[in-house]
């Protein structure tokens, strides 16, 4: 059935092989765990395919043919990724394994150089492990403090705790503020705007953890501000093994590389080494040069279909979802309820069934949905629960999916007779 | 299928799990999680002469893993020690009567069995070393 509103689903539904397969036994695959990763379009997977088939070959060193066309499309993947998000310069692109790499290599490289004993580094506890863990390893090695902004009970940052934090941050030495522009767990977006400016009030560099805001939502670096952003191709229809790293330009300059070898050099003598020009000199080894291609095809993709009516999309998705979500009795959600403050996430519990075995009845009639702490565990902490479960949207879902998914939160009900 | 795993005799051990708590003057206690979806069991035992002489579980997770657990606890209370440790995967999916459980449910299952045999790892360092070295091998391959 055509929906009303952003987008054609019928025709987008046409274009992901994998939406036709059938699952549990004859089900309907109805895809709900795309904060986990999305499904690929049929053009990213040709995109890959044709490379491996047509023009396979190592970049940025040899001249034959085949080496130049890869280096081309790779190379143009870093342009349309700039373009996609705003960024003045394709050096301030790098390319990573994904998100989380991202991270780690300001941790590394510019983390490193920067913090000091006693220094502070700002999260806050909506975090994923991955803006958690390279925070906790580097303050640990400098005998530095990692401080954390709450949360309320809606799922919203306690503004003032951060604002807080600012104030006094001369005083506590605060290096770098790190946080997620969209709650992986609760859906919540985060006022990154509004933030990093405060903190530029301070002079205090920001990094904005941008894996579930930039699939869904247009995102332009120069207009936020932030001097750092890390996202991952795969959940914007790209293959796994793609990460972004956004830097501005005057900061990467300044920044150690991270890891050492081929391709990040420009002359390597017995005891010393010059190293290449940016971006190349954050991009050591052979990168993943088919995905990265593969990315440039899912770009092209949410380029047509605009990043405004992905974002409408699944804003209609999640308001008619909470809507009758909240109707099935039993349920606790959890995140704002307000969907101009939140994405296309939905986190909830049931009764007394443990999200892995209502994940277990959701299987059964094809529901793919995600459950556990979703990797923040310090966000499980503060809700109190073990573990929740979550349905994610993306470009391709429906309505009439969203039903399924409710059909099957009723049988749950009824095996656990509640 | 859901239907052949959430039976009336899981759903109530899940409720009203036999032996939850903690055990003050336990021999051995020991915790372990499963890091894919967080489930954690505590197991305390108490050994007399070479028999369980009392076992509690503490834990927080789905149906499966505590009901498992409860299930254990029942099954090997004033067992003797050389029986509980020769205890199989199989034995214990047996015991809760689910033996078509995927890849991914199966480690809620096992999760108490694997503590059971860390803390009677612990248990045998000191009086058995080779025991506590098979019993050390049998976990890692839960």
């Amino acid at each position: 059935m055509m929906q009303k509103g952003a987008l054609n689903i019928e025709k987008i539904r046409e274009d992901f092989p994998i939406l036709k397969r059938k699952v549990s036994g004859g089900k309907s695959l109805v895809y709900l765990d795309n904060a986990a990763t999305t499904q690929k379009p049929l053009a990213v997977i040709n995109a890959i395919h044709d490379y491996y088939m047509n023009y396979n070959s190592n970049i940025h060193r040899a001249v034959h043919q085949l080496a130049e066309e890869a280096t081309l499309e790779f190379e143009k993947t870093r342009e349309k990724v700039a373009e996609f998000i705003n960024a003045r310069s394709t050096e301030e692109i790098v390319f990573t394994r994904n998100a989380t790499e991202a991270i780690n290599l300001v941790a590394y490289s510019w983390g490193r150089t920067n913090v000091k004993k006693e220094d502070r580094i700002v999260i806050t506890e909506l975090e994923h492990h991955s803006n958690i863990v390279p925070w906790q390893i580097l303050t640990s090695e400098k005998g530095a403090k990692l401080d954390y902004v709450g949360t309320d009970d809606n799922g919203y940052l306690k503004l003032q705790e951060y604002m807080n934090y600012l104030e006094s941050s001369k005083k506590k030495k605060v290096k770098l503020v790190s946080v997620s522009h969209m709650s992986n767990v609760l859906g919540t977006i985060v006022p990154v705007n509004d933030m990093i400016k405060m903190s530029h009030e301070k002079g205090i560099p920001v990094l904005i953890d941008a894996a579930q805001s930039v699939p869904h939502m247009p995102v332009d670096v120069q207009k936020m501000d932030c001097d750092f952003m890390a996202f991952s191709a795969h959940k914007m229809l790209g293959p796994t093994g793609v990460g972004i790293l956004y830097v501005k330009k005057e900061i990467l300059e300044k920044m150690p590389p991270f890891i050492g070898g081929g391709d990040m050099i420009k002359e390597v003598h017995k005891y010393e080494t010059r190293y290449n020009d940016l971006p190349y000199k954050f991009e050591g080894g052979t990168p993943n040069i088919a995905d990265v291609i593969g990315f440039s095809a899912a770009i092209d993709y949410l380029n047509k279909l605009g990043m405004d009516k992905v974002r409408e999309h699944e804003v209609e998705l999640t308001e008619y979802a909470l809507d009758i979500i909240t109707k099935v009795k039993g349920v606790t959600l959890y995140g704002p309820r307000n969907t101009k403050d939140r994405g296309g996430v939905i986190s909830f519990n049931i009764g007394d069934i443990h999200p892995h075995d209502l994940a277990t009845i959701m299987n059964d009639h094809g529901v793919a949905i995600r459950s556990g702490h979703h990797c923040a565990q310090v966000l499980m902490e503060r809700l109190d629960v073990a573990a929740t479960s979550r349905a994610s949207f993306y470009i391709y879902n429906t309505k009439e999916e969203i039903d399924i998914f409710v059909s099957a939160l009723g049988e749950a009900r009824r095996l656990f007779k509640i | 299928m859901s239907d052949d795993i959430y039976r009336e005799i899981i759903l109530d051990h899940y409720r009203n799990p036999r032996n939850k708590g903690k055990l003050l003057d336990a021999d051995v206690s020991i915790h372990d999680s499963n890091p894919l979806c967080g489930d954690e069991i505590d197991i305390h035992l108490k050994v007399h002469g070479d028999k369980v002489k009392d076992i509690k579980f503490e834990g927080r997770g789905c149906a499966i893993s505590q009901a498992s657990a409860s299930m254990l606890t029942e099954m090997i209370m004033g067992k003797p020690l050389t029986s509980v440790k020769d205890l199989t995967k199989d034995d214990i999916l047996e015991n809760i009567g689910l033996l078509n459980l995927g890849p991914a449910r199966i480690k809620c299952a096992l999760l108490s069995l694997k503590v059971l045999k860390l803390g009677m790892v612990k248990y045998y360092t000191d009086r058995d070393p080779d025991s506590a070295k098979k019993l050390e091998t049998d976990s890692t391959s839960l």
